[in-house]
């Protein structure tokens, strides 16, 4: 092999600088740009401690974020971890944002930052500006300063009614926002500074055109009241578009006893819940395609001649650690990593477009053999969610190389019973069983408001519609139930329907204040 | 061309405000585990920092979650080796089958110790004891330093300089060096110009000329080689941080811990102590504590039997005091120490004995110590019927003729926490410093 001139190399030796960080970065982009054809938001790549990567870690990721002591809770927690050894700290954390945040650790090696910057400044940033979740579903131009107008926000209501009254709003909200997603409308883009003007004109105006209805509705005397009443119920709800299944949605448009300012706090927490929503259903496609986009990157680097042989070493093992799947019985094992699971789909596209094998041609006619497997890729990030991407493109090869199986659990039998497997009978069963446990709307339990019982106690009325017999667990059900009716002020309810049969599992409630 | 920033050098302790929020949110719980552990801990651990359990009550995030134990779940797992579908798995008799959950490390909060600064322990310590805001202050406060001037250094920050020294080493180096002086310099400069301002200088002359040229560049590259101050000229002032003077204290802690004094008698008076162990430790840099316990008879031990270990018999409190007499003889001259004593006590005495204390203490321990203080700990009730009054048990009476006669003697009745700080008052408000002796 022919003596490569050292001047070719990006950088010599583990330390890093800002001048090897930047020679690293415009060769990264030449490829991912040039060769890769990725679109990419401007980058902004700031280097953060240890301790401020411990920081991020306890406000869910954000660079600005009010204040909670649940934040402190966590924190507390991660530090422990981290300090005692049972975890290490993520070498980057990155930001669904115009431009793209890029957090690097300092500790890092300047090999490791080169991965690093491959991974999230150009994977991750690809996938968040392209996917159509988060092009729907997020604004990543506006979501900073939405979180600096939230920030400032919260730490004005402070001010003004206590950290106690505060305290008990983002509590309760907090107990929803799982609640507090449209899952079938898309939201509304925001805007920070119009945002902000919005919020001094909503308060104002709810504060002048404050409506004394609700405690005007008639006692039930003469029969026409009662009729008169009955209509206007059936109107009101009408009204309320009910049944309504953003919880926190609900009880800030229609909650009787929050003032405007809480209505705006519950409208913030919602606002974030509704931001982080892509990010929980495209986990797997997410990591894969930084990891996918990581691995080629570094190769060709390499072969490129811009990094050295030991870096590259030290590049390989690194991302074989990320992208290792020990078996369901390794006491390593916990639960299906989505490093793995992406990385080795996304190689495995590569493989069906330009070596396909007969068994491939018959699942994926479309893509087998058409030698673009970068266009493909490229295509699947942008269309598709962890649920329809496993669906449509896990392959029998993966299946068998996974060794996956599916496991069916009765809560009522003594035993687990293994359903199907990697042949030829089980593929399409653990392909679809798989596609439905990365489905989020499995893991959230189907809660909605139907009715409210304006004649008589303002009663609110919840149905949990329940899916496969999964009830939901008591203590944790009975506290949210509390926080539910703190803010709204009267008794709720909570019937649990079966999906099948129709029929009534459980009737719970919570007394108001 | 990206936007790199560097912001590792951005204010740290961004979570502090979330993490006063959650000290405020398991405040009760917090409490509780401070109060257990300096229960158990030493005198002298109370003021550190403490590693609590994180605190689960208050601190939950409910939300709707599913239940483990109800409905159908269908898993995908990798690595499977030997099943064939069909194959049953028996599951494990607790927790949630199917071996998804892992090993659940996440939920197990309560293993971890967070650590409290000594700061947030003596705030909880603080708390129900009503100290005044001022008092809480200065205990807080470490010891206080002054800077002393201590040679010089080779390091230090440019207002420290030491101009004299300095400018001694430089003169020094350019003299070993030779460095040529400005005046040399000077000299030479001038017979070139001389030379120059011939209209029409002979051979030897422009030879000349030429050969101080020559010089003058020499002497330039020296000068320039040899500067005028070097680095390693440079001295700085050397301060070194000592620690304001103080001497020496001991600390006598007296205890009845005859059958009469329970828990609650004891957490009382280990309270008592640990605050009068505070308050001597901001004024003197060294500390020493005794213990001496006593039913009817008295013997200096350790802490921890001190504390929690058991002993039955009578009572006599002279016992005590006699005891405490032939340790200051045996080992802290007072000469050498300032001696404070604490005394603790459910008031019982043995009939006479009282007298003899008084005596004990007007004749001949009031003298050797700066400080005595006697906490008579009563039951709540009790503290409603005596308030104020003289009346009270045979121990209290002797012991009131002596605080009417000696300045520096304080008694009072505790029967709540917040009863124990104005025994301190006289001592804390009394502004002069206590005499060293040394």
């Amino acid at each position: 092999m022919a003596r490569r001139p050292a001047s070719t190399l990006l950088f010599d030796g583990s330390e890093w600088n800002f001048a090897t960080l930047s020679r690293a970065y415009d060769a990264i982009e030449a490829i991912a740009i040039g060769e890769m054809g990725l679109d990419v938001y401007p980058n902004q790549i700031e280097i953060i401690s240890s301790e401020q990567m411990l920081d991020a870690y306890s406000s869910i990721g954000m660079p600005l974020m009010y204040q909670h002591w649940s934040f402190g809770k966590r924190f507390v927690f991660e530090s422990q971890l981290y300090q005692k050894g049972y975890r290490g700290l993520a070498y980057e954390l990155v930001i669904n944002s115009n431009p793209c945040i890029t957090y690097l650790m300092e500790e890092n090696t300047m090999p490791m930052q080169t991965l690093v910057t491959a991974h999230a400044a150009f994977g991750h940033n690809h996938f968040f500006k392209n996917n159509y979740l988060f092009r729907q579903w997020t604004d990543a131009g506006a979501i900073l300063g939405y979180m600096d107008f939230a920030k400032k926000y919260i730490a004005k209501c402070e001010e003004r009614h206590g950290l106690n009254a505060v305290e008990e709003i983002l509590d309760s909200a907090h107990a929803l926002q799982d609640h507090g997603i449209f899952h079938y409308r898309r939201p509304p883009r925001l805007s920070s500074e119009k945002e902000r003007e919005r919020a001094r004109e909503r308060l104002e105006y709810e504060e002048q055109t404050y409506s004394d209805l609700w405690r005007t509705l008639p006692t039930a005397g003469g029969s026409s009241g009662i009729e008169e009443a009955k209509r206007e119920a059936l109107e009101r709800k009408k009204v309320l578009s009910l049944p309504e299944e953003n919880l926190l949605y609900f009880l800030e448009k229609h909650s009787l006893i929050l003032e405007p300012w809480q209505r705006e706090i519950l409208r913030i927490i919602r606002v974030i819940a509704q931001y982080f929503y892509p990010q929980g259903q495209t986990k797997v496609m997410n990591e894969g395609c930084a990891t996918f986009v990581h691995y080629s990157i570094i190769n060709r680097l390499f072969d490129q001649g811009k990094i050295s042989e030991g870096a590259m070493l030290e590049l390989l093992a690194s991302h074989a650690n990320v992208v290792f799947q020990p078996g369901f019985d390794d006491s390593r094992f916990s639960g299906l990593n989505p490093y793995a699971l992406g990385f080795a789909m996304m190689q495995d596209i590569e493989r069906i477009c330009t070596m396909p094998t007969e068994e491939d041609r018959d699942w994926f006619p479309t893509i087998a053999g058409n030698g673009n497997w970068m266009g493909t890729l490229i295509d699947a990030w942008e269309n598709h969610r962890d649920e329809s991407f496993i669906l449509q493109y896990l392959s029998p090869a993966l299946i068998r190389k996974f060794r996956l199986f599916r496991l069916s659990d009765r809560a009522a039998n003594k035993f687990c019973e293994v359903t199907s497997i990697h042949d030829e009978r089980g593929y399409s069963a653990v392909r679809a069983a798989l596609a439905r446990n990365y489905d989020p709307m499995a893991h959230r339990p189907d809660i909605q408001v139907v009715d409210v019982d304006l004649l008589g106690d303002r009663q609110l009325r919840l149905k949990h519609v329940i899916k496969n017999g999964i009830l939901l667990e008591e203590s944790n059900r009975d506290a949210t139930l509390a926080h539910i009716s703190r803010l709204w002020g009267y008794d709720v309810s909570l019937a649990g329907i079966d999906a099948s049969t129709g029929k009534v599992l459980y009737e719970c409630s919570s007394t108001g204040a | 061309m990206p936007n790199f920033i560097d912001r590792r050098l951005n204010p740290k302790d961004r979570s502090l405000g979330n993490r006063q929020r959650f000290l405020r949110r398991v405040h009760e719980e917090l409490k509780r585990t401070i109060r257990d552990q300096i229960k158990s801990d030493r005198i002298t651990d109370v003021d550190a920092a403490h590693g609590v359990p994180i605190p689960k009550r208050g601190a939950d995030e409910p939300s709707f979650q599913h239940s483990r134990t109800s409905g159908e779940r269908h898993y995908v797992l990798p690595g499977n080796e030997t099943f064939s579908p069909g194959d049953r798995l028996r599951k494990p008799e607790t927790g949630a089958g199917g071996g998804r959950a892992g090993p659940g490390r996440g939920e197990n909060t309560d293993d971890f110790l967070f650590a409290l600064s000594r700061e947030e322990v003596l705030d909880l310590f603080f708390e129900d004891l009503e100290l005044p805001d001022m008092v809480k202050l200065s205990l807080r406060e470490t010891v206080s330093y002054k800077s002393h001037r201590v040679g010089f250094s080779t390091v230090g920050t440019p207002s420290n300089i030491n101009v004299g020294r300095t400018m001694r080493n430089s003169f020094g180096r350019r003299m070993a060096l030779r460095r040529p002086s400005e005046k040399e310099f000077q000299a030479l400069a001038d017979e070139i110009a001389a030379l120059e301002r011939e209209e029409q200088p002979s051979p030897q002359q422009r030879h000349s000329l030429s050969h101080l040229r020559e010089e003058l560049e020499v002497i330039e590259r020296r000068r320039r080689r040899i500067a005028y101050v070097d680095p390693v000229d440079v001295r700085f002032n050397r301060f070194e941080r000592q620690p304001l003077p103080n001497a020496s204290a001991v600390m006598f802690c007296l205890m009845d811990v005859s059958a009469s004094m329970g828990e609650r008698e004891k957490d009382l008076a280990k309270r008592f102590f640990v605050l009068l162990h505070l308050f001597l430790k901001r004024r003197y840099e060294r500390i020493d504590i005794v213990f001496i316990r006593h039913t009817d008879e008295a013997r200096e031990v350790d802490e921890e039997t001190f504390f929690f270990s058991k002993q039955s018999g009578g009572t006599i409190v002279s016992t005590a005091l006699e005891e405490m007499l032939r340790v200051i003889e045996d080992r802290y001259p007072s000469n050498l120490w300032n001696i404070y004593a604490a005394q603790a006590s459910d008031g019982d005495n043995a009939n006479g004995d009282s007298e003899r204390c008084a005596e004990l203490l007007r004749e001949s321990l009031m003298r050797l110590c700066q400080y005595y203080a006697y906490v008579e700990i009563i039951d709540e009730r009790e503290s409603e019927i005596f308030g104020s009054t003289d009346n009270g048990t045979s121990l209290w009476r002797a012991y009131r003729k002596v605080d009417s006669a000696v300045p520096n003697f304080q008694m009072t009745r505790v029967a709540r926490p917040a009863d124990i700080y104005p025994v301190f008052r006289k001592l804390f408000a009394r502004h002069q410093p206590v005499q060293l002796r040394r």
